[in-house]
């Protein structure tokens, strides 16, 4: 039915187009209409292919042929030898570094496999709100398996062999949890899926939830079989409205077929699911805050031991999942355990989804192997940076986590190497900073975020936070002294040593790991009292630029404190000392001259 | 849709699936499902707060009215925030293309150049994924 019988894709992501990837596809127009052939093969500008390291990409289509670092007079080659003559143009060609040999077809080269869909796997497939769907992508597979056809122990054996941890933060070994509050005896047991997902920037459980919600259901009764519950509960946020209108079709749908309820699949399993709303607070993430929550109790986290495996909801032994880990245990099931811990690190298996935001091009959600790299997930993934501005860091982690920087690109993704680099895994948000973004004010945002979602139970957090806050305000607004440093570093170690949940023993980490990172920025606001990055105001002062002032005496003439000085026709000056920076003078200036340095 | 009955077995459940893939389903006979335009809308929370409602609507009206036997459904996030609203469309014996920043204009030039001449528009998303079988 096409007009056109050969396709030339040339990438339009910003990093190729930086390297003249619209000049190339100018110039194979041009190669094309030269033939005569304008009208039979098609140019077509895309979007980022994620391989920018290898750019600019052009693949020609139906043959899958993959060109990488095209420069705008190679296309009369591609013209002249692949669209003519039908002969590849090798040099072209991208070249495997594994085996060193040109890849000819593009779905055999390894880049296609740098992002992995098992969490996602059916996330923009399949549509969340008819059951059928998922069931034809071997939805319930795996809970009619496992209660047909096996035990409850050799479930969990399975579960731990896979090397399945926790994707909420923790990372603690999902298998392991589940054979605890299956040993626990009692009348009556209770699975809490925790969809309570609460960082900044972080949106992977509600994208699973609202595009994949069967999956997490699934497995919720895979767990109550194991633990031998009957009851589970989707705890989530009144705040992803969508999800919940999916989650409560999901669970109508399953309801009918007999897949949640009594008696299902024929078997005598019995196990059905309810929503519990939250009201939006953080520390509600952390499980026993959660459970008091879901009681009607305040968020407040409680002191552990009892584990919520020995004594949760109601008092009875309870199992707490984070959605992403349970929207991979159908999948470890159907494929085994060897398979799953075949993929990803030593420390880590399987994949991680993350949300990639901030100054990054391709904003985005993706999944990759454990192990890969920040470089990988930031510079080819993600597209590299926003404007062409210079990487700063990443934070990883939330508000629990840190931020790692250009000397950390490197280090592969998995949960022991974060920890050990000052950051941590986190539920998956990741923020890209650039050349721009101060180091201390993205402490300070993080730190208003804990003083807001603290919960106020134990004093180091309540208290502690709400006073590094204030050394930060002070250090932003050009009054902080040297010493301050030491003090947020102290009391940072101190509230992470002595807080009662993990929200406060984490919480000073966007300080600590900037203060490590960054320790220069902190002293240049304490000692010059300068901002380098341009952001915190009170640091800044406002400033003539000699080429661009024509010398028409507004801003003189605005300036409530007579602080501008200069003749008329000739350039102005701004008496810093003098100056109460209320911008007056640069709102009257016509012609840029005035900047904030 | 048909009425739902419990599933009774595991057997059965496989029954549904295999039954669902072959698109052997009573009530998909007649619908022919590969033979028609197929065309999926990311309908998540941002997906939908870029437009992406108004774009399957659009869809859905203009293809009926210019004729077009097309099967429009909602899916969840596929990963692409930059580019919201994102949608998925398969031509018959075609492997499916991914348009990114899909507003009003971009669908009718979509449905105007690829779905009626098979002519790719600008805005195209490589699919850099592997999702497991």
């Amino acid at each position: 039915m096409s007009n056109y019988s050969m396709h030339l894709l040339v990438c339009g992501g910003t990093g190729c187009k930086s390297q003249e990837s619209d000049i190339i596809a100018e110039k194979l127009k041009k190669e094309l209409s030269k033939q005569g052939l304008e009208d039979t093969i098609q140019v077509i500008m895309t979007g980022c292919f994620g391989f920018c390291e290898k750019g600019p990409i052009v693949k020609v289509m139906p043959d899958n042929t993959f060109y990488t670092q095209v420069k705008p007079e190679d296309a009369e080659d591609i013209v002249e030898e692949h669209v003519i003559k039908g002969r590849r143009v090798e040099r072209l060609l991208y070249t495997d570094p594994e085996t060193n040999k040109h890849v000819e077809d593009s779905k055999g080269m390894g880049f296609y496999k740098k992002q992995i869909r098992i969490a996602l796997r059916n996330c923009g497939i399949i549509d969340p709100e008819v059951i059928d769907e998922y069931i034809a992508r071997d939805g319930y597979q795996a809970l009619g398996d496992v209660i047909s056809n096996k035990s409850p122990e050799e479930t969990i054996a399975l579960m731990k062999e896979s090397g399945l941890r926790g994707r909420g933060g923790a990372g603690f070994p999902a298998g392991l949890k589940w054979e605890f509050a299956s040993k626990n005896e009692a009348d009556q047991k209770y699975v809490v899926c925790n969809a309570d997902e609460g960082d900044p920037g972080a949106f992977m459980d509600r994208s699973i939830l609202e595009g994949d919600p069967h999956s997490v259901l699934e497995a919720m009764a895979i767990v109550g079989y194991c633990i031998g519950a009957d009851m589970g509960y989707i705890y989530i946020r009144a705040e992803y409205p969508l999800a919940i209108e999916r989650l409560k079709i999901a669970i109508a749908q399953a309801r009918e077929y007999g897949l949640l309820g009594k008696g299902i699949l024929g078997t005598g399993f019995n196990f059905d699911i309810d929503l519990k709303y939250g009201a939006g607070a953080f520390v509600c993430g952390e499980e026993t805050a959660l459970i008091q929550s879901m009681e009607g109790e305040r968020g407040e986290p409680t002191l552990k031991p009892p584990f919520p495996a020995e004594s949760g909801y109601l008092g009875k032994p309870t199992n707490v999942n984070n959605v992403e880990t349970l929207a991979n245990v159908p999948v470890i099931i159907q494929k085994g355990a060897a398979w799953f811990s075949s993929i990803g690190t030593e420390d880590s298996k399987g994949t991680k989804v993350f949300a990639l935001a901030g100054k990054i091009n391709n904003v985005g959600l993706i999944e990759v192997p454990m192990g890969t790299t920040l470089r990988e997930v930031i510079f080819e993934i993600g597209g590299g940076i926003k404007d062409g501005k210079k990487f700063k860091a990443v934070q990883t982690g939330g508000p629990s986590g840190g931020c790692l920087t250009e000397k950390h690109l490197d280090i592969p993704i998995d949960y022991k190497t974060l920890v050990a680099n000052g950051s941590m895994m986190g539920s998956g948000g990741m923020i890209v900073l650039d050349e721009d973004d101060c180091m201390v004010s993205i402490a300070k945002y993080y730190l208003d975020f804990t003083v807001e979602e603290s919960c106020g139970k134990c004093s180091p957090c309540r208290i502690g936070n709400k006073r590094l806050y204030e050394l930060l305000d002070r250090i932003c607004a050009g009054k902080g002294e040297e010493s301050d440093l030491i003090r947020l570093r102290s009391l940072g170690e101190v509230i992470k040593d002595t807080s009662l949940c993990g929200l406060g023993q984490s919480s000073p980490n966007p300080i600590l790991s900037t203060l490590d990172n960054f320790y220069e920025e902190y002293l240049s606001h304490v000692v010059d009292k300068k901002c380098t990055s341009g952001v915190c105001t009170d640091l800044l002062e406002y400033f003539i630029v000699e080429e661009n002032c024509i010398g028409c005496t507004a801003c003189a003439r605005a300036c409530p404190v007579g602080c501008i000085s200069g003749e008329r026709k000739e350039p102005h000056l701004i008496n810093p000392e003098t100056c109460i920076k209320c911008g007056a003078c640069m709102e009257k200036c016509k012609f840029d001259a005035v900047i904030l340095k | 849709m048909r009425p739902m009955e419990k599933i009774k077995s595991l057997a059965d459940l496989k029954k549904i699936r295999d039954e669902k893939l072959s698109g052997l389903q009573t009530r998909e006979k007649g619908e022919d499902s590969e033979n028609r335009v197929q065309i999926k809308v990311a309908m998540a929370t941002c997906g939908i707060a870029s437009g992406a409602k108004d774009t399957m609507e659009f869809m859905s009206d203009a293809l009926e009215k210019r004729g077009i036997d097309a099967l429009v459904t909602q899916t969840g996030c596929m990963g692409y925030c930059y580019a919201e609203p994102t949608i998925e469309v398969k031509l018959p014996e075609s492997d499916p293309v991914v348009f990114g920043g899909v507003n009003l204009e971009k669908a009718d030039e979509i449905i105007e150049k690829y779905i009626k001449g098979g002519e790719l528009v600008d805005g195209i998303i490589p699919v850099n994924y592997e999702i497991i079988d």
